[in-house]
């Protein structure tokens, strides 16, 4: 079956379009839902919430920050989801956190809530293929959509495995690095987007050093969308506003568009 | 029951695995191909045993203890790897790990410290090597070893500070992890103890054997047999794994002496962090606690995942001690035998002086992890 997640991404694909998922902060500053739902309109086709955590190893300075400010205003993965359960936020979400969060509230009970939650997806980049057992079994039971990474370094034979047990979309990481806003576009960025699109017909998106609408344009020479984070979040701890944060996903979504 | 090697996937018991985000994952992967290949050639082990041999200056002697025996009323011997070049056992992993990393063609090391023994070491195996190396360490911790680092620096390497979170091991960890992604074709992470995802855990507690092997023998050759008890102080917990090792398959009773602050497998809870699922101090929702203790070589709130296999069978008990009854181990041992413990291995003594009663008569091994050098400028500042 189908999730909202991977629908929504194959219609703008089937459309000719290029797809544009933002990366927002749970719980950083009290306006972040109101944000969330300001980039669902400014024309996201999917809105990956951040659930923070406190060791976050894939995360750069700017997403690192934004995880700190979250968790010292007493942001809980519960109070997160609870919030996004109540809200209409009009276009399918994905949670993105780590692994020990999941565990820790139990695999099934974190699936549940999320499903619960209306939240379509789920990326837990610490979790890669030889461990996702435990949870990807209760993830499928409750319909949670896992989105799978693909990294420049995996050998040609790793990457069907990882497109095969990925749902909603593949995650094609752009760099070798952790997030975080680079000056140009990283070379390797189309290189594992082709390899990843010649082994699957899944969506794939690239994320990891997507910082500009120009950057992403690029990107989607190859590819079918971006997810583009530290920028995004720089805004929310820029304090601009849902307005100031709409306003970079609007300049991202017409790029895109043009 | 012996310490066997983890499963393909790299479990001890339920223990282990690797909880790496995707682009580490093959790196791990040909790290466990090139370590078990490494480890079953006649040539790397030659090669390896000469150089803790020459260089690091192996075996390492057991010495028993007279004057401490008397006082504390039990026999206490010392696996005594403060006298290992660099100060610590530390050494016997980096240089087992870097001699791994050149025969895989890195040119590069990058690690994490706490106390800055395994920095030091790392940093000194890398001029040795002729490679490049970046450590990072907490900036709490770079304050409180400021000799180390400044020892890093001599020996050409660069020093980073971490500064997220309680800017201690753990940051210093997330921070080389992070840093390992950007660059893992050229570099090895040199991981300082057994902890992160597979291989580590198993490679480094390898790596570490030679500590419980030499001991076995020695202990044969001083007691006619294995001592009652065998003490280690546990962070990662590497030092513990190694001297562990070498008696997990006799009587012995064995003993991890967990700082109180940091007490991982005191709360058993198990969680997911730095590669591997073991126990792990933490919140109700899974966010990472800071661990508190006066040792910065101690001061982590996670545990290998053999230790805590260790601990779910039975086979090894972990006991807390506190920060005042390790101040007060450090200066008994400097006072009744001369020997100036770093803080980390005073764990140990501070354990089994606590429980001097219930080990009367008894023969214990204790493994002094380091020297003391590097505290005694902290220590002058708790003791006025
Ligand atoms: C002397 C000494 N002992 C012990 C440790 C703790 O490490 P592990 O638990 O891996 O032996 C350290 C770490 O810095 C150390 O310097």
């Amino acid at each position: 079956m189908t999730g909202a997640l991977e629908t929504a991404l194959r219609t703008r694909r089937e459309a000719g379009g290029k797809s544009l998922v933002p990366y927002l902060t749970g719980g950083l500053g009290d306006d972040w839902l109101e944000t969330i739902q300001a980039v669902a309109d400014a024309g996201a086709d999917a809105i990956e919430i951040g659930v923070p955590f406190s060791d976050p190893v894939m995360d750069g300075p700017v997403i690192q920050l934004a995880n700190d400010k979250a968790l010292a205003s007493g942001a809980t993965p519960l109070s997160i989801l609870d919030r996004v359960r109540r809200a209409d936020i009009g276009v399918p979400t994905a949670v993105m956190t780590y692994g020990n969060i999941a565990y820790r509230m139990g695999w099934e009970r974190f699936a549940n809530t999320l499903a619960d939650g209306g939240v379509s997806g789920c990326i837990l980049p610490d979790i890669p293929l030889e461990e996702t057992g435990e949870w990807v079994d209760a993830a499928d039971a409750a319909g949670v959509e896992t989105v799978m990474l693909a990294a420049p370094t995996a050998p040609d034979d790793r990457l069907p495995l990882i497109c095969e047990r990925s749902r909603g979309f593949v995650y094609a990481v752009g760099l070798l690095g952790i997030t975080g806003v680079r000056a140009e576009l990283a070379d390797s960025a189309k290189v594992i987007a082709g390899r990843v699109k010649a082994v699957t017909d899944k969506p794939v998106l690239v994320g990891v050093g997507i910082g500009t609408p120009e950057q992403a344009v690029q990107a989607c020479e190859v590819t079918d969308g971006v997810v583009v984070g530290s920028a995004i979040v720089q805004r929310m701890l820029d304090g601009t506003g849902p307005e100031g944060v709409a306003a970079l996903v609007s300049e991202f979504r017409a790029a895109l568009d043009g | 029951m012996s310490m066997t090697n983890p499963s393909d996937g790299g479990r001890f018991g339920e223990f282990g695995g690797i909880y790496v985000p995707e682009t580490l994952v093959p790196a791990c992967q040909e790290l466990d191909i090139a370590f078990r290949e490494a480890w079953a050639d006649p040539d790397f082990r030659a090669e390896l045993h000469r150089l803790l041999t020459d260089y690091a200056g192996r075996p390492s002697p057991v010495t028993v203890c007279d004057n401490l025996s008397e006082e504390l009323g039990c026999q206490v011997l010392l696996k005594r790897e403060d006298l290992n070049h660099t100060g610590s056992h530390k050494i016997n992993n980096v240089l087992g790990q870097a001699l791994l990393a050149k025969r895989m063609g890195k040119t590069s090391l990058v690690a994490e410290t706490g106390a800055g023994q395994h920095g030091v070491a790392t940093a000194t195996a890398a001029a040795l090597f002729d490679m490049d190396c970046v450590v990072y360490m907490g900036s709490v911790d770079i304050d409180r070893q400021e000799l180390n680092v400044f020892r890093m620096k001599l020996l050409g390497t660069e020093v980073r500070a971490a500064e997220s979170g309680s800017r201690t091991l753990k940051d210093a960890v997330n921070e080389a992890m992070r840093h390992w992604v950007a660059v893992v074709e050229s570099t090895h992470y040199c991981l300082g103890s057994v902890m992160g995802p597979h291989p580590y855990p198993w490679m480094v507690r390898e790596f570490h054997r030679v500590i419980g092997d030499e001991a076995r023998e020695q202990c044969q050759r001083l007691l006619g047999g294995d001592p009652d008890v065998i003490v280690a102080c546990v962070g990662g917990g590497s030092n513990a794994a190694g001297i562990f090792s070498g008696f997990a398959d006799s009587d012995a009773e064995l003993i991890g002496a967990e700082p109180a602050g940091g007490a991982a497998v005191g709360r058993a809870v198990p969680g997911i962090v730095h590669g591997s699922f073991s126990y792990l101090m933490q919140d109700e929702w899974g966010q990472v606690l800071e661990a508190q203790s006066i040792s910065a070589g101690l001061d982590y709130p996670g545990i290998g995942p053999e230790h805590a296999h260790l601990a779910a069978t039975g086979r090894a008990r972990y006991e807390p001690v506190t920060d005042a009854e390790v101040v007060e181990a450090f200066k008994l041992l400097s006072r009744t035998e001369g020997i100036i413990p770093a803080l980390e291995s005073a764990h140990g003594l501070a354990w089994i002086s606590r429980e001097r009663e219930q080990l009367a008569g008894k023969t214990v091994l204790l493994n002094l992890s380091g020297r003391g050098d590097k505290d005694v400028a902290q220590m002058m500042d708790i003791l006025g």
